[in-house]
């Protein structure tokens, strides 16, 4: 499993493109609300947690139909589910390298883009504990509507269509957790929640991922 | 004599054609006896005037919107587990009737709550969990048509069926907590004593019974729809073959 994660990651940096791209995607969302808002701090801040989470989801959106897409193609994905480890992990994997390549980078350049939208002091600690909670189901989530959608010609629009739904309660709880961080607010509630569905998605989704994969496979 | 003679589709198809025309006139029935009381011969509610009446179609419509997800979701287990291809079918046949009765649920619901709320559409709870279920009617539907193979397309959607039906409760749950409503609570539980009265109360039993007969007839026509085009594409297939 681990030879698989470093094979992921190797090719996810060496074949370029999608490493990064998730980022610089985030920094264009963030740098275009202010001009359809308008430039005043006041408003920037209040709706920045928001913007802040839209970017990041929208972001991890945008690579997840290469989780399985390539390797369906060149045939690796068959090779993997014959292979020893069960499919689950494999699945499982795939989500931990689209989290490497695409969450944690969001995650540690989020603070910086909340400069850019005047984000409230208090809220930057709190923004990253949210999105680094909830990032992974993202990507958990993300293998799932990956795998629905792998044998299709053109399902990067319908793999939006299936997922963005299931992202809808982390995001919820998400900007909750960091509006209320930055207001001061009791926390514990979206906190917790959030953590909750996080753990849930990891627990549960690579069933269904794998499932699905499987049929697709057929 | 079981539940699952049904699973043939040639029994489902005699039976269906036997029970078509008496659902057809229990709804066509209902619907225009339970719309006909409801709109004219009820009287106007204080606080609501007559926009009370939409209640007739709002109400059922929001019940059957969610019922039906509840049917996908039964079929779907059927059909993952044993393999019955009616059961499949009659999913993919109750998704659109499903998403049109959302529809009818959200529309009406704006025009009611213009006058009520003074506004057509609110983030409230429930309209909001209600565009999250339309979404999802969406997604289900397009992952039907985007599929060739109608194994896998069967198999595919009752899975994402699944995790969409455990995704949509904790939507509605989160978006709960989200913020708080307009909406009123249940007032048509049936252990509360606290219910609508009665004027308004057995017009609008009928206007649901009405809807769900509604819903069965459309889904047999759809299944029976599906079934028949299931049985061309063999043919053809078997054509092709000769």
């Amino acid at each position: 499993m681990i030879a698989l994660l470093t094979r992921d990651l190797r090719l996810a940096i060496r074949a370029g493109g999608g490493f990064g791209l998730g980022l610089a995607f985030f920094l264009i969302v963030v740098t275009l609300v202010p001009f359809g808002v308008g430039p005043e701090g006041g408003v920037l801040a209040r709706i920045a947690p928001g913007i802040l989470w839209l970017g990041a989801l929208l972001a991890c959106l945008l690579s997840l139909d290469r989780i399985f897409a390539l390797d369906f193609e060149d045939g690796s994905l068959d090779l993997l589910a014959t292979a020893p480890i069960p499919l689950e992990g494999v699945v499982s994997v795939k989500a931990v390298a689209h989290w490497i390549t695409t969450g944690l980078p969001l995650v540690l350049a989020a603070p910086v883009f909340g400069v850019l939208l005047h984000l409230p002091q208090a809220a930057y600690f709190w923004l990253v504990v949210s999105l680094a909670l909830g990032t992974p189901a993202l990507s958990v989530l993300g293998t799932f509507g990956a795998a629905l959608t792998v044998g299709l010609k053109r399902g990067g629009l319908l793999l939006s269509l299936l997922v963005l739904p299931l992202y809808v309660p982390t995001l919820i709880f998400g900007a909750e957790l960091v509006r209320r961080g930055a207001n001061g607010m009791d926390t514990q509630v979206p906190l917790l929640m959030l953590a909750g569905i996080t753990a849930a998605c990891i627990a549960v989704v690579p069933f269904a991922s794998a499932a699905a994969i499987r049929v697709n496979l057929r | 004599m079981s539940i699952w003679e049904y699973a043939n589709p040639k029994k489902f198809m005699q039976t269906s054609s036997w029970a078509l025309p008496f659902v057809t006139v229990g709804a066509v029935a209902c619907l225009a006896v339970g719309l006909f009381w409801g709109f004219f011969l009820t009287p106007e509610a204080t606080n609501f005037g007559s926009t009370v009446k939409v209640i007739y179609v709002h109400v059922p419509s929001a019940m059957m919107a969610i019922n039906i997800w509840v049917m996908m979701l039964v079929t779907s287990l059927i059909w993952l587990i044993r393999r019955h291809h009616v059961s499949a079918l009659a999913a993919k046949a109750a998704a659109p009737i499903g998403m049109v009765m959302t529809l009818i649920a959200l529309i009406t619901g704006a025009i009611w709550g213009q006058p009520m709320w003074g506004t057509w559409w609110e983030w409230d709870p429930r309209l909001t969990s209600f565009l999250i279920l339309f979404l999802f009617y969406l997604g289900y539907m397009a992952l039907w048509e985007a599929i060739d193979d109608p194994d896998t397309a069967a198999d595919l959607t009752g899975v994402l069926c699944l995790v969409g039906s455990v995704f949509a409760l904790l939507s509605r749950y989160a978006v709960n907590f989200w913020n708080q409503g307009l909406h009123q609570g249940a007032t048509l539980s049936l252990d509360k004593k606290e219910n609508i009265s009665d004027v308004y109360w057995f017009p609008l039993l009928l206007c649901i019974a009405g809807f769900v007969l509604l819903f069965v007839t459309l889904l047999l026509l759809r299944t029976r729809t599906e079934i028949r085009q299931r049985r061309l594409q063999a043919l053809e297939q078997r054509e092709r073959m000769a």
